[in-house]
């Protein structure tokens, strides 16, 4: 029983971290058909400024909540200003720019903290579950990221600025003619995206280390959930991150971590070969 | 027919100046710098490989760096069990050519387009590095040879003349193979565009579903095209493992596959120069950043492709020749014209 329990929390944590690292993604990507190779490193930013809260002495919850997708956020609003708005509707070119920035914030990283891994205090203690011992870390990250998903889908669905987002990306001229400042919604979604992909760095950094290049560990991950998805951004990450983190972990539990990953993107493969629109495209078309 | 005498002479051009290069090189340089240009004369043929298939054929390869990878892989594991290099230096195209006859099979013929062949090459780029950076360790060896995980292959041997193991190639006669290779290359795939088949995949780029109207097999034409590219990737790969008599599995990461784009988009995809020049040019820039600790080389690469996208989408060679060379015709043109004038009056 303990041990079914701690399986089904690795299970769990495997489907919610690849929800938590892809929904920034999704979002930008299901509204705005933009993929952001930059995606990562959006993390990783997150991340960066969560440690430098910590040196600097703020509260540790504080650090990896607030003030990261504070953060990337605004950074992610700078960067659709200069570069995304150039690029709207042309979605390789938007793919090479972001991934020239991407390369551009990892050299930047690392030329700020250099090439080492600065850890962060993780703000719980372990959790004993009868014989075995579980990190309280980990239920603490499977809650919040089912938290995260659910908010981002309220906000969508019920507030007005979800709404104008919405209208706005099924039909611009609609929406513009309606007197929506359009141009405003796309760097407010954009920027809604990369506050995301901050908030999930930030509170993975505890659990992971940081270094100037892991955001190169969450890309393809993000990058093919979002896809493997399709164009609903919520149900589309919630049930690819389902699928991907539950061949994940049967394969890591049956071999080794690494093969884990590689079951991971070969059901990936496979699933955009049977379905190059994704789940939602197949399925559920027209959900959020 | 349609190609008329002004790009004969810029073949002849290039044809002049690379034998040229070819034989004055290896005489006037030393060696450290022969063994430099050595290296970039190898990833001036990795460019070539995606020129033609992203630039002239429309396949978004985003993981580029898979056939390069298993191009230096399978060279530097067969020539270790066989210990002599031709059969290994065949298997370096066959093997990456037949991933990328697969692959194409798998995705061409399901009518996977654009952005979503961009993730899978990707997505098999990313298999490639876990699974061959998890191969630490004795158990991990295919013959003779230890896999290595991360650490790499280390002492693979050198190209040797055919079939004689004891002559490995000098550095000199490394430069003339890659710089001929490279020649070969360059006018080889020159020559295929030529041909009906490179004219079709050109009309596919274009249009793909005008050409299928027509009653060509697009996707057939597609998988050729890739795997020639997976092939010629694979030759740049085990050039490369006999060039520095070793590989690591960081030849398969995002950074590597993200650096032959940069080659392209910077030379101008759609053109087969423009890619070899830049490939050449940032290389070298990539190298002399590396002698600085200022300035992350990354951070400039990465600048340099966003610059690209944004200011100039088409690279710099459709520019010189659509822009530059007709302003400076226009340019001597109107200079000649007044004296023409004057003598004409004078007469």
């Amino acid at each position: 029983m303990d041990l079914a329990i701690v399986v089904a929390i690795d299970f769990l944590y495997a489907i919610a971290t690849l929800m938590l690292i892809s929904l920034g993604l999704a979002i930008i990507f299901g509204m705005m058909r933009i993929i952001n190779l930059a995606h990562g490193e959006f993390m990783v930013m997150g991340s960066y400024s969560a440690a430098v809260a910590v040196h600097h002495d703020v509260n540790i919850w504080l650090a990896i909540l607030v003030v990261p997708p504070l953060a990337v956020g605004i950074v992610g609003m700078i960067i659709e200003r200069l570069i995304i708005r150039h690029l709207y509707g042309r979605m390789v070119e938007t793919m090479l720019a972001t991934w020239g920035l991407s390369l551009f914030i990892v050299g930047v990283l690392t030329m700020i903290f250099g090439n080492i891994t600065e850890g962060l205090p993780t703000p719980l203690p372990g959790i004993r579950i009868g014989a075995y011992q579980t990190s309280g870390y980990s239920l603490f990250l499977i809650i919040f990221s089912l938290a995260v998903v659910f908010g981002v889908f309220v906000i969508l669905r019920a507030t007005r600025l979800g709404l104008l987002a919405r209208g706005t990306m099924q039909n611009p001229e609609m929406a513009a003619a309606l007197g929506t400042d359009t141009s405003r919604i796309y760097a407010a979604t954009f920027a809604f995206g990369a506050a995301l992909a901050g908030l999930a760095g930030g509170v993975l950094a505890p659990a992971t280390g940081v270094f100037p290049t892991i955001g190169g560990s969450y890309i393809g991950r993000a990058f093919i959930t979002v896809i493997g998805g399709g164009a609903a951004p919520i149900v589309g990450t919630a049930s690819a991150s389902t699928l991907f983190g539950i061949i994940n972990q049967i394969a890591t539990f049956a071999t080794n971590p690494v093969y884990g990953e590689v079951a991971l993107l070969f059901a990936a493969i496979i699933l955009i070969r049977v379905m190059p629109q994704g789940i939602t495209g197949r399925y559920l078309r027209g959900s959020l | 027919m349609i190609a008329g005498r002004r790009p004969n002479l810029s073949l002849i051009a290039v044809a002049v100046v690379g034998l040229a290069l070819l034989i004055a090189l290896p005489i006037a340089l030393d060696l450290y710098t022969l063994l430099q240009i050595t290296l970039y004369t190898i990833f001036a043929i990795l460019a070539l490989s995606l020129a033609f298939i992203w630039g002239y054929g429309g396949i978004l390869c985003f993981g580029h760096s898979a056939f390069f990878g298993l191009g230096a892989y399978a060279y530097g594991v067969a020539t270790i069990n066989m210990g002599e290099s031709t059969g290994p230096l065949v298997l370096a195209i066959l093997l990456p050519a037949a991933l990328a006859a697969g692959l194409g099979y798998f995705m061409f013929y399901a009518r996977i387009t654009d952005v979503y062949v961009g993730v899978i090459t990707l997505t098999v780029t990313l298999i490639f590095y876990n699974v061959v950076n998890s191969t630490a360790g004795a158990d991990y060896h295919i013959g003779q040879a230890l896999l290595g995980g991360y650490n790499g292959i280390p002492n693979i041997p050198s190209l040797n003349i055919p079939f004689n193991p004891d002559d490995t190639l000098e550095p000199e006669g490394m430069f003339v193979l890659c710089m001929g290779l490279l020649l070969v290359t360059y006018f080889g795939l020159h020559g295929l565009l030529a041909t009906r088949f490179g004219r079709v995949l050109v009309a596919i780029r274009e249009n793909e579903q005008r050409v299928e109207f027509l009653g060509y097999d697009a996707r057939l034409h597609k998988l050729v095209a890739f795997s020639i590219g997976g092939g010629i990737a694979g030759l740049a790969g085990c050039l490369f493992a006999s060039w520095g008599n070793y590989v690591s599995p960081g030849i398969f990461s995002v950074v590597q596959s993200a650096q032959i784009i940069i080659w392209l988009m910077v030379g101008g995809a759609g053109t087969l120069l423009g890619p070899l020049i830049s490939a050449v040019a940032l290389s070298w820039l990539t190298v002399e950043l590396g002698k600085q600790q200022l300035v992350n080389a990354g951070a400039v690469l990465g600048a340099i492709l966003l610059v690209f996208v944004l200011l100039v989408p088409r690279g710099i060679a459709p520019m010189v020749t659509e822009r530059l060379v007709p302003w400076l015709w226009a340019r001597r043109r109107s200079a000649l014209v007044p004296g023409d004038l004057a003598q004409e009056s004078k007469a």
